[in-house]
Order: C-alpha cells, then sequence, then structure tokens
C-alpha cells in the first residue's frame, strides 16, 4: 500500500518539480525586494482568476499547447522535433498566403483552407526534418533546430519584402479579410477560437495514440525500432508521419496566431511559442492528456508576469528565470524513477520472488 | 618450465558455474592455444587472467610470482596484455594517440614526432605495418587489430590474450594476421590465443588446451593431434538424445533458398551461396557453431536484412524483394535469435507483445481501431495454452523470465498459423522444462504439416527435433543429412570445418 503510494507521488514527480522551481524562484523575489508570496498570489491570481486576466492566458494557451503536441507526438516516435519555432513560423507564412491570395471564396472554404494551409506550411518543414532522419539518418534534433533559423528568415523576407504592406512603417503583410477572423470566445479579451481547437485536437491525438494503429504502430517505433520492423512496420514511414503530423501542429499553431490574433503576418511575430512547446512538453513528460495542464500553466505564467510587474514592481523577466527553473528540476525529476528507487526495487524483487515461488508449485505440484 | 601457471582456477555467477578447476600451463614464448565451443568458458578464463573478474579460487603465477589481479592495469604491470573481441578504441584519434592514451604524461608535451618514430620502430620489429599518423576510423579491421597488438606491446606486454581474434577479419586478412602471430613468438612475446576454429589451432599454435563446459577437457601438444582428435574432445562425450521422433511424410517443398548471399552488419559476407529447402510437415535442423551466418540468414529470409544475391521462394513464389508484412501474409513465421531486442518490445505487455506482428488484422483491430479488449483476451487464452506463467496479460513482459518470453514469442508466431516457421536458437537461455516444452510445441506443429527451420548452435537440440539436418560453416551449408545418418561426431567435425561433403 505505501509502495503504491510512493509509486503514485513519483508519477506525478512533475508537479513536485515544478512546485520546488516555484519555492526556489522565491529567493529571486526575495533578492528583488518582493514579497514572494504576494507575488505569487497576483501572478496566478490574475492569470487564472480575473476574467480579462484569464483572457491573456487563453490567448498564449492556443500556440504554446501547439507547440507542445508538436514535441510531444514526435517523441512518442522517439524524435525530438526542435523546430517548433520555425513550423510556426512556415505555417503562418502559409496561410497568410492563403489568406491573401485565394481569391473569390466563400468564407466557410476559405478558413478551413487557410487552416490547412497553415498544417501544411508546418508539415513541409518538419518533413524535411523527417525525410533526412529516415533515409539519410541525419540528426532530426540539428535539423529542425537549423531550420527554424531558416522559417524566421523567411518570414522576415516575405513580410518585408513581397508581401509587405504599402507604405507600412515595418514589415507586415496586409490585414486578412475579415471574414476569415477566428471568433472570440471571451469577449472583449482577445481569446479566440484557437484554444479549444488546440483542445479538442490534444484529445483526439491522445485518442489516437492510444487507441488506433496508426498510434500504435508509431509508438513501437519509438520504443524499438528493430521490434517494428519484425512487426511489419515501415519505420521509415513512422518517422515521416510523426515529423509532418508534429509539424503539422506547429504550423496550426502559426495559422491560428495569424487567423485569431494577429490578422497580418509580422516579421518575429512568435514570443518563442515553438521553445515554450518543448518546455511543455518535458513538463507533461510527453503525456498528451497531460499536455494541455502543463500548457496552461506555462501560458499563464507567461500572461500573469505583465500584470503582477505592474502589481509587485518586480520586473516580468524574472518569469524566464521561473521558466529556466522550472525546465532543471523537471529535466532532473525526469532522471528518478520509481523503477530504480528502493520502493521499486523491492517491489520488482517481491514480484520476481512471486514468480519463482509460482513456477516451484507448479512443478511440485 | 612453465612461465604461466593458471591452477585449480574456478568461477560462478550466481548458480552458473562459468569455470570448474580450470588448470592451464603455458610455456614462454609459446603459442598457446585454447579452444572451445561458445560458452565453454574460454572468455571468462582470460577476463581473470586479464584482472576483469576476481576467481573464486584457484591461483595464477606468473614466471614464478604469485598473482593477485585485481584490475587490467594490475594485469598490464605484470605484463599481461589483451586484445577483446570488440576493439577498444578511439575512432576519431590517429593510431599513435590511440596507442599512447592513458600512459600519464602528466602536462608534459607530446613529441609525437619522437612517438611516431619509436611506433614505426617497433610495428617494423615485430611486422606490424601502420602508419602512425592515420585516423584510426579510416583503417581497416585487419589495421586496427594492429594497433591493438601495438598498444599492448607499447606496455611491454610479454604475454599477450587475443580473444576469438579472427572474428573480425574478412577471409583474406586471416592469414596474414597468424603470420604476424610467428613473428611475434620468434619476438619471444608467448600467446593465448582464444578461438573455436581449428584449422588456426593447426596453423599456427604450439599447444592446445581444449576446455568444454567450464573444464578442460585436454591439454596437447598440438603436432601430435588431429584436428579429428579435437573435434572429438570439443564436442564431448556422445549426447544421449532424446529424439521426439514422430516423424510424418514431408509434403511439398515450402520454403526454397538459392545461392543466397548477406552481408552482416559490418558489411563482410556472412551467408555466401547458400542453398537449401524445407518441406511441409519436416524440421530442418542447422547446426553449426556461432557467427557462421545463422543471424544473416534468419533475418534475410524474414526480410529484415537485404539480399545481396539470390533467391527466396514461398511455395515457388519470389519474395527476396518483398516486405517482412507481405511475407507474413504468405504464412512465414519468425522467432528471432534477439528475443528481446527484436521479437519482443520489453516494457509493452504481455498482451500488447501477443499482438504485436498482428495488430493491424482483424481480430486485434478493425479499420484501423485497436480492440484491445479482444487482445487482451486473446493474451490471456494464449498465456493458458502455452502456459505462460505471469499475474495478467498486462504485465510488462520485461519481468518475465526467459522462458516465459520465449513462449509469449512462440504463441504468437504459432497463432498466426504460419506454413512455414523459422525459429532461432530457440532453446538459448532456457531451463529443461521451457526446451521441453517448446520442442514438443515445435514438434506438434511439424506434424499438422508446417515447415519448420530449425537453427541453434547447439547441436544437441537440433539433432533432438529435425528430420534432416544441414551443418552451416561460412555461410553455407557444408553437408545435408537425414538425421539416422546424422553422427554427433561427423557433424561436430563437419561444424569445425574439417571435411566438407555435398548433400546426401
Amino acid at each position: 500500500m505505501k509502495a503504491r503510494l510512493i509509486q503514485v507521488a513519483y508519477a506525478g514527480r512533475s508537479i513536485w518539480a515544478v512546485l520546488t522551481a516555484l519555492l526556489c524562484a522565491s529567493v529571486l523575489f526575495v533578492i528583488a525586494g518582493a514579497d514572494p508570496i504576494q507575488a505569487y498570489v497576483t501572478l496566478f491570481g490574475e492569470a487564472f482568476f480575473d476574467y480579462f486576466g484569464f483572457g491573456a492566458t487563453v490567448v498564449k494557451f492556443s500556440p504554446i499547447l501547439l507547440a507542445g503536441l508538436a514535441v510531444a507526438l514526435p517523441l512518442k516516435a522517439g524524435l525530438f522535433n526542435v523546430g517548433g519555432e520555425g513550423q510556426i513560423y512556415m505555417g503562418a507564412l502559409f496561410c497568410t498566403i492563403a489568406a491573401l491570395f485565394l481569391p473569390f471564396l466563400h468564407p466557410a472554404i476559405h478558413l478551413p483552407l487557410c487552416i490547412a494551409a497553415g498544417a501544411l506550411g508546418g508539415a513541409f518543414w518538419a518533413f524535411i526534418a523527417g525525410w533526412l532522419k529516415a533515409y539519410r539518418g541525419i540528426n532530426e534534433v540539428i535539423v529542425t533546430l537549423l531550420l527554424n533559423y531558416v522559417g524566421i528568415n523567411l518570414v522576415s523576407y516575405a513580410a518585408g519584402g513581397p508581401l509587405m504592406e504599402e507604405g507600412a512603417p515595418y514589415p507586415y503583410s496586409p490585414e486578412v479579410p475579415t471574414a476569415l477572423h477566428l471568433p472570440y470566445i471571451l469577449p472583449p479579451t482577445d481569446a479566440h477560437a484557437g484554444a479549444p481547437a488546440g483542445l479538442v485536437l490534444a484529445l483526439c491525438l491522445a485518442l489516437l495514440m492510444r487507441y488506433t494503429t496508426f498510434g500504435f504502430a508509431m509508438t513501437i517505433v519509438g520504443n524499438n525500432a528493430q521490434a517494428a520492423r519484425y512487426a511489419g512496420i515501415s519505420v521509415e514511414h513512422q518517422i515521416l508521419y510523426a515529423m509532418s503530423l508534429g509539424g503539422a501542429l506547429a504550423g496550426l499553431a502559426g495559422a491560428f496566431e495569424i487567423l485569431g490574433l494577429k490578422y497580418r503576418l509580422f516579421h518575429m511575430f512568435s514570443a518563442g511559442y515553438g521553445f515554450d512547446g518543448i518546455v511543455v512538453a518535458f513538463i507533461a513528460s510527453a503525456n498528451l492528456a497531460f499536455l494541455p495542464i502543463a500548457a496552461l500553466f506555462l501560458a499563464g505564467l507567461r500572461a500573469g508576469a505583465q500584470l503582477m510587474q505592474r502589481a509587485v514592481g518586480v520586473d516580468s523577466t524574472i518569469v524566464d528565470a521561473i521558466q529556466g527553473l522550472v525546465v532543471m528540476f523537471v529535466a532532473a525529476s525526469l532522471a528518478l524513477r520509481f523503477s530504480d528507487s528502493r520502493w521499486g526495487r523491492a517491489a520488482a524483487q517481491r514480484r520476481a520472488d512471486e514468480a519463482l515461488a509460482g513456477s516451484k508449485e507448479l512443478k511440485h505440484g | 618450465m612453465s612461465y604461466l601457471i593458471i591452477d585449480g582456477v574456478s568461477k560462478s555467477f550466481g548458480t552458473f558455474q562459468a569455470l570448474n578447476e580450470v588448470s592451464l600451463n603455458v610455456a614462454r614464448g609459446q603459442i598457446h592455444a585454447i579452444l572451445g565451443e561458445n560458452g565453454a568458458g574460454k572468455t571468462t578464463l582470460m577476463n581473470i587472467l586479464y584482472g576483469l573478474y576476481r576467481p573464486d579460487k584457484g591461483q595464477i603465477f606468473l614466471d614464478g610470482e604469485h598473482l593477485f589481479l585485481d584490475s587490467p592495469a594490475d594485469a598490464i604491470k605484470h605484463g599481461i596484455g589483451m586484445i577483446h573481441q570488440n576493439f577498444m578504441l578511439v575512432n576519431s584519434l590517429t593510431v599513435a594517440e590511440n596507442i599512447i592514451l592513458g600512459l600519464g604524461q602528466g602536462l608534459k608535451r607530446i613529441d609525437f614526432a619522437a612517438q611516431h618514430e619509436r611506433i614505426q620502430t617497433m610495428s617494423s620489429e615485430f611486422g606490424l605495418e601502420v602508419d602512425p599518423g592515420a585516423p584510426v576510423w579510416t583503417l581497416p579491421m585487419g589495421i586496427r587489430q594492429r594497433v591493438e597488438i601495438l598498444k599492448a606491446l607499447y606496455r611491454n606486454a610479454s604475454v599477450l590474450i587475443l580473444d576469438e581474434p579472427t572474428s573480425v577479419l574478412a577471409p583474406g586478412e586471416i592469414d596474414a594476421f597468424l603470420e604476424g602471430l610467428k613473428k611475434l613468438q620468434n619476438a619471444g612475446r608467448t600467446i593465448l590465443f582464444i578461438t573455436h576454429k581449428l584449422e588456426e589451432v593447426m596453423k599456427v599454435a604450439n599447444r592446445v588446451t581444449v576446455m568444454r563446459q567450464g573444464c578442460v577437457s585436454d591439454e596437447l601438444e598440438a603436432n601430435k593431434t588431429s584436428p579429428r582428435e579435437l573435434a572429438r574432445k570439443m564436442v564431448g562425450r556422445e549426447v544421449a538424445i532424446r529424439i521426439h521422433h514422430r516423424s510424418r511424410e514431408p509434403g511439398a517443398r515450402r520454403l526454397q533458398l538459392q545461392d543466397l548471399v548477406v552481408l552482416n552488419d559490418r558489411g563482410i559476407k556472412a551467408v555466401d551461396g547458400l542453398t537449401l529447402d524445407v518441406c511441409a510437415g519436416e524440421i530442418h535442423g542447422i547446426c553449426g557453431v556461432d557467427g557462421n551466418g545463422q543471424r544473416e540468414l534468419g533475418e534475410t529470409v524474414a526480410g529484415l536484412r537485404p539480399l545481396i544475391s539470390g533467391a527466396i521462394s514461398i511455395d515457388g513464389m519470389e519474395v527476396g524483394n518483398q516486405s517482412v508484412k507481405e511475407r507474413q501474409r504468405l504464412g512465414l513465421g519468425f522467432v528471432p535469435e534477439d528475443r528481446q531486442g527484436t521479437a519482443l518490445v520489453l516494457d509493452y505487455s504481455i498482451a500488447t507483445n501477443m499482438a504485436l506482428r498482428a495488430f493491424d488484422r482483424s481480430p486485434a483491430s478493425r479499420h484501423g481501431i485497436l480492440n484491445l479488449g479482444q487482445i487482451a483476451q486473446d493474451a490471456l487464452r494464449l498465456m493458458q495454452r502455452y502456459d505462460v506463467r505471469a499475474r495478467s496479460p498486462q504485465q510488462p513482459v520485461r519481468f518475465l523470465s526467459g522462458g516465459n518470453q520465449q513462449k509469449v514469442v512462440l504463441a504468437r508466431e504459432i497463432d498466426a498459423r504460419p506454413n512455414i516457421l523459422i525459429v532461432m536458437q530457440a532453446c538459448k537461455g532456457l531451463d529443461v522444462g521451457a526446451i521441453e516444452f517448446v520442442q514438443n510445441t515445435l514438434v506438434d506443429l511439424k506434424m499438422a504439416g508446417v515447415a519448420i527451420l530449425y537453427v541453434s548452435t547447439e547441436l544437441e537440440h537440433v539433432l533432438e527435433v529435425a528430420d534432416r539436418v544441414s551443418v552451416l560453416y561460412r555461410g553455407r551449408i557444408a553437408a545435408t543429412l537425414p538425421i539416422a545418418q546424422a553422427d554427433n561426431e561427423h557433424l561436430s567435425e563437419l561444424m569445425s570445418g574439417i571435411s566438407t561433403e555435398v548433400a546426401a
């Protein structure tokens, strides 16, 4: 019974890690001359229990969640996609092009097309890394990381060149038609339909991975590629699927940013959501069902930071430090495994003894 | 006068006795071969001599001095050097850097010109030509081995232990290597040479110690023995064979392999012109010393390894380029040698593993949706039928014993109702009861008309179940005999490559 409880405590180790990180960060508040308790109350109070604050949280929740899925899904196939940021930019670029240059369509057709274009842009960017990994054995971490810069700069070029609005003071595109704007969900805040869409997608993907042959094949590849080959699964194809699907999710994040919030393609428009996605996937240990919770936490942290700065007088960049601490503690907690602990070893020993006793009984009996 | 004496050394791992009262006398300046099958204890003995393991019992003397070796560093200090089967080289460094690596130069600048010269002198003295400035990754295996030997010589090794040195070499490199050993001997070094290849022993060794099941079965002068005698001592006593001989008239030819050529992971030909067939209702046993192409053969037929040339046909249909899935669809089952790395996903449950190869077909799934209830139910049925001992189908296979893991694999493969089943090393690591169970299951399957290719390095097991026996030697079939004409001694000679005879 005790071992069971401890096992549960181990399963929730990300939560302990986050709490420990917040505890350590309170030292930073003290150094900055603020009362940490008051700071946290303001931070999370504003982010989650204030209508406008929560609206701001939801605005950030949508891209962070989708970027988190873009990391967590390829991770199921054993691939580490750190290219979410570039894929967000490519998704936004494709989406903007579809919104501005597909003429004379009814919005009910045009809007889904723009969203699909965004997903396609992200998928295309990740597919490059997937193909190189599957057929040339090139490390996907390096390729996705470097493609981030290519994607970001392509958007800077487009927003400052061919797509730039005439007479704009700095690089941005013309506004997408109003008919294509995503509906608001918490008026009058900026929160848009991207957030519920992301939630539904997270749920669908969790079900997809758990209950379909598609998800089954992908997780086998992530667990043991040789066994996957033996099971008749094409490891190369699964790598392509996993990367493309992950990229599509990040691309969606980019599309929703354009259609739901910015309405224009700006250069450097993303606040590093692609990298936040990595943090979120880590906190949720790549568990698709926990991912929305982790994404909500980080979105709240980011949204609350601004409000806290005004109320408590601590610079909002302290949140970057908190995020750094969270990453460090979560990463450290991943090294703690129940099976390696004293209790886990005892449980394994007991199981082995039982099995031995069982087989002896059967032999003698 | 013996230079190196190993006296009554025993070593066990858990309940497994790897060495039992092993004694060895090696004269100075001799090439002393240690011959035995896999698992005979050769490598354990050498690891003790190199300070990697401590013996439970027994003593080691070198040049009259009683040695207590706690680590390889101790062994090196006493002039014992070991060349492992897997080279211990840093591939990105040069030959010279590898050789002087770890010799504690402190903060002093290394004079590479002088080191290169010294290595050059050494290598020409011993006939081990290498370029000291070449990065190791650019060198072929044979040259890397020279670097390993030079590394030991540079540390003033007077006794060199070589663990299966020829197993990593291409055929052309072996003769040059054996010549090199003689040069080392002429330069006054004592060499312990572990092998399971008889012809190498006959070519270079002065004395031979034959090991079998952790004991020394004999020690002889190489020039006063014959390969035939060595083979007999290596395989040992006549085994009391419990033949499960229920046989039936074999049916049509189901699996046909024609002139297969396959490369191993290092790109060397592992299967080289192999031809054989398996008929319905027969077990075709393949015996042979490990490393003669067994693994590559199985993987190629199953579709996991590319076929370089030759033809594989199932019921007359060429499948050499077909996917694993397609071959499965044609009725090919495969029990791989690497149970934990290939056949199972250890962190998955028994149920999931049982569905591993049929998850995308009914009844495990329909229209892409897994039927988890059905999978669990089928797993429970198979667990009962094949006597898999576990608490529930949801238990991860990691926690099962080797025998139960093998039953999971067999249950899955047999439940797919194969027409042809390839079984690799089916009984490796299993206890007597589990072996009996596996063998009975296979014979039942054969009686039901399945064509079975049974590949094992354990001759006794092959003889127990097979209807026909083929000997695999250097990637091809040395001979095929009906079970009635297969005797232990003859087969073990064929396995050692002494005589080759064409299929009867």
